[in-house]
């Protein structure tokens, strides 16, 4: 019987008096992939910063409602700690440029002041690579800085060094819109292969990417939780209107 | 659209390409001129004694300008310690909070303070410093250059920070790292060779300066050690052997502004350096 | 993934097919060793496992095309797994009519020693058998010879018919046994028909290529 693993409850998020989440209600099974799903500006975003308390970083920003993780209030823990075990991936790649590949992979522990020795943090790196599937492109240019990845690997790296900290779950803010298909189509089957270990979270525009990846769609528009369903049942006869809309071009 | 007068159009369009060509030939000929003629003058001075000695008295031949770099080197070391981290942090602080009142006011402050004029802030030195000491000192002129230091380097800290781009931070916090770790341990860096580019032009900035050290550092004509006594420096020699009757004096001067020269021409290589080893590209 | 759930999906496909088999083959024997409790097995449990799993795979199908918009020969393969699905129904259809025809066989005195029946039986469900063979090896040319046994199961159909009728017309009291007995033909030629079909497709499926309404014929 598998748990949940974050549940929100009458969750709203607001930019000063705006508010761009309105009571959001969803509870997320634990290894699965969940797409989030809506027209641009739905604040699928949003939503997920709601979860690694992101949002709050901005000026004026603020959040009703709770975020639990497995019974853990969020709001009540420090929101250092709710991000050790809430880790994120940008849409654009962003590896430390100046530091090396190893460095970046162990940049959680290292940024810290957490001390590993070298058995410890080689196992880390090496561990956390193979997870994101690019070890054996780079295992023998570890000392290399960053920057000299392509895209897609660049990408993996930031993977990899969110998987470093080992969180329950890992966000994903659009990490394929900036990547060609070939790299698009290998972070796809790596989030399907992370999930037994790790619950992944997607947000994505595209409907096609979320039929794909996902075990579940949540459809979200104006701020408003719309549908959470399977994907073969949401993608093919989806029960709420506006979400038929949606995946029929019709929703602007 | 057919070419329209397109002889014409072409002549102007070279004439234009020329005359830049002068103008740019014509700003930076008074420069070379300058640099030409001090080598002239002060290269035939400069020798091994002439670094080690201390002044010889009047109408002696030799002597050196040790006790002037002593002092200078003095004057800049008082001048870095507290205007860097002041600055760095004044800086960081100026980057993060880029609206609200206090923010406005300070950077006002920044301003103002880097167009006050240096004789000013020598004496601020005076009546800050020298008044309670009772005497001129190597501390004062380092602070009154010290104060000079100060708005370049905020400026140079600021500006460079606000290019950091803001997906490096949101990449450390994301991963669990504390606030000031991130700006210390992630943004700090990214922009180290833009800070580092900033507290050199300063150094070289002030390494020139003469009017604040007239009433603060005084002087001294032998090597002195001691922050609290008074201390020589590289300009003020100049200055008071270039206006002296001694030809001989003279000399010396010119060597003088020789080396000072060529040791802003060192600095500014050795940002150049820097920029090349430490910039980071993002 | 997309690899792995379409082969799941094939692999629904073929345990409905193994059932279907089992049916006709059941129905069979229940006939020639006039066991009631098969036939009525066939047609009470049999049935409503095949129905369901029927609906499964045309869900299973639908949902694959949504959520991974299939193009070429996966676009192919799925679009003749749902049809070969409607066949297998079918099929079983005619395994449940074989049943009802049975069951009233049966209970009546034999018409005539059964001989071509079972010819046909074996026939059609050696091409239903190979059919599944060819889906399953993804091999086209099997598939294009057991469309060529199609005409030999209509044949035996019409021969069972050429037999019977005389009988009725001597023993008229053998009018409703042989009636049944010609519904169970034409139901084993409906199962050749069915298994050519499920061959067109996998040929289709396999090479893109169409060969519905008898253009294999001109491969002879």
């Amino acid at each position: 019987m598998e748990g949940t693993v974050l549940k929100t409850v009458r969750l709203s998020a607001y930019y000063g008096d705006n508010c761009v989440i309105k009571t959001v209600d969803l509870a997320i099974p634990e290894s699965r992939v969940i797409a989030v799903m809506g027209p641009s500006g739905c604040g699928k975003s949003t939503l997920i910063r709601c979860f690694n308390r992101m949002h709050e970083l901005t000026p004026g920003a603020r959040v009703e409602g709770r975020v639990l993780l497995r019974e853990a209030d969020l709001y009540q823990m420090n929101p250092i700690a709710v991000r050790t075990r809430i880790g994120m991936v940008f849409q654009r790649p962003n590896p430390f440029p100046m530091m090396t590949i190893r460095d970046n992979v162990i940049a959680g522990y290292k940024l810290n002041g957490i001390r590993l020795d070298r058995a410890t943090r080689d196992g880390i790196v090496e561990t956390s690579l193979k997870r994101a599937a690019l070890w054996e492109e780079v295992k023998d240019h570890l000392g290399r800085k960053g920057p000299t990845l392509s895209g897609g690997q660049q990408q993996r790296l930031c993977i990899a060094r969110a998987l470093a900290v080992e969180p329950d779950i890992l966000l994903f803010d659009e990490p394929t819109s900036a990547l060609d298909p070939t790299a698009t189509a290998r972070i796809e089957a790596l989030m399907t292969e992370l999930k037994k270990s790790v619950s992944v979270i997607l947000v994505t525009h595209n409907v096609a990417q979320a039929g794909r990846v996902s075990d579940l769609i949540a459809f979200l528009h104006a701020g408003e939780l719309i549908e959470f369903g399977p994907r073969g049942q949401l993608l093919t006869t989806p029960k709420d209107r506006r979400t038929e809309a949606f995946l029929t071009g019709k929703l602007a | 659209m057919r070419p329209y007068r397109l002889r014409l159009r072409a002549t102007k369009d070279n004439g234009f390409k020329g005359l830049v060509f002068v103008m740019s030939f014509l700003s930076m000929a008074p420069l070379a001129l300058i640099l030409f003629y001090i080598a002239k003058q002060g290269l035939s001075s400069l020798s091994w004694g002439f670094f080690l000695e201390i002044p010889k008295p009047v109408g002696a031949q030799g002597g050196g300008i040790a006790n002037a770099l002593v002092g200078t080197f003095l004057l800049v070391v008082i001048a870095a310690l507290p205007s860097i981290p002041l600055g760095i942090g004044a800086g960081i602080f100026l980057s993060e909070h880029r609206e609200g009142a206090i923010s406005y006011w300070a950077r006002l402050a920044v301003e103002v303070l880097q167009g006050t004029p240096s004789i000013v802030l020598g004496l601020i030195a005076y009546m800050w410093v020298v008044v309670p000491m009772g005497g001129f000192s190597a501390l004062s002129g380092g602070i009154a250059l010290g104060i000079m230091m100060l708005p370049m380097i905020i400026k140079a800290t600021e500006e460079t920070l606000n290019l950091v781009p803001y997906a490096l931070k949101e990449a450390s916090l994301a991963l669990g790292v504390p606030y000031y770790r991130t700006i210390l341990r992630v943004v700090l860096p990214a922009g180290m060779s833009g800070i580092m580019t900033g507290i050199l032009i300063s150094v070289a900035r002030i390494a020139g300066e003469t009017a604040p050290l007239l009433f603060t550092a005084f002087g001294n004509a032998f090597m002195n050690w001691d922050v609290a006594k008074p201390v020589n420096a590289l300009p003020m020699l100049i200055y008071n052997y270039a206006t002296s009757p001694y030809p001989e004096w003279h000399r010396i001067a010119w060597g003088a502004a020789c080396v000072l020269v060529g040791f802003i021409l060192l600095l500014n290589l050795f940002v150049r350096m820097v920029i090349r080893r430490w910039k980071v590209q993002f | 993934m997309l690899e792995g759930s379409l082969k799941m999906v094939k692999e629904m496909l073929v345990q409905s097919a193994a059932l279907v088999e089992k049916m006709i083959e059941k129905s069979i024997d229940g006939l020639t060793n006039k066991d009631i409790s098969l036939l009525s097995e066939v047609i009470e449990q049999d049935e409503p496992r095949e129905n369901a799993l029927e609906l499964e795979i045309d869900e299973a199908c639908i949902h694959w095309v949504a959520c991974y918009q299939p193009q070429a020969r996966h676009l192919r393969t799925i679009m003749m797994i749902l049809r070969m699905n409607n066949d297998l129904e079918r099929i079983a259809d005619e395994a449940v009519n074989i049943c009802e025809s049975a069951l009233v066989v049966v209970q009546e005195p034999d018409v005539k020693p059964l001989v071509d029946i079972p010819r046909m039986a074996e026939k059609a469900m050696g091409m239903l058998r190979d059919s599944l063979r060819s889906l399953l090896e993804e091999n086209a040319d099997l598939g294009r010879k057991v469309c060529k046994q199609d005409d030999e199961v209509d044949e035996l159909r019409d021969q069972v018919i050429r037999e019977l009728v005389p009988i009725m017309k001597s023993r008229p009291e053998t009018i409703d046994a042989s009636i049944h007995l010609i519904r169970i033909a034409r139901s084993l030629e409906r199962i050749g028909d069915l298994s050519t079909n499920i061959c067109e497709d996998v040929v289709y499926m396999v090479e893109g290529e169409t060969i519905k309404h008898h253009q294999w014929r001109d491969c002879r």
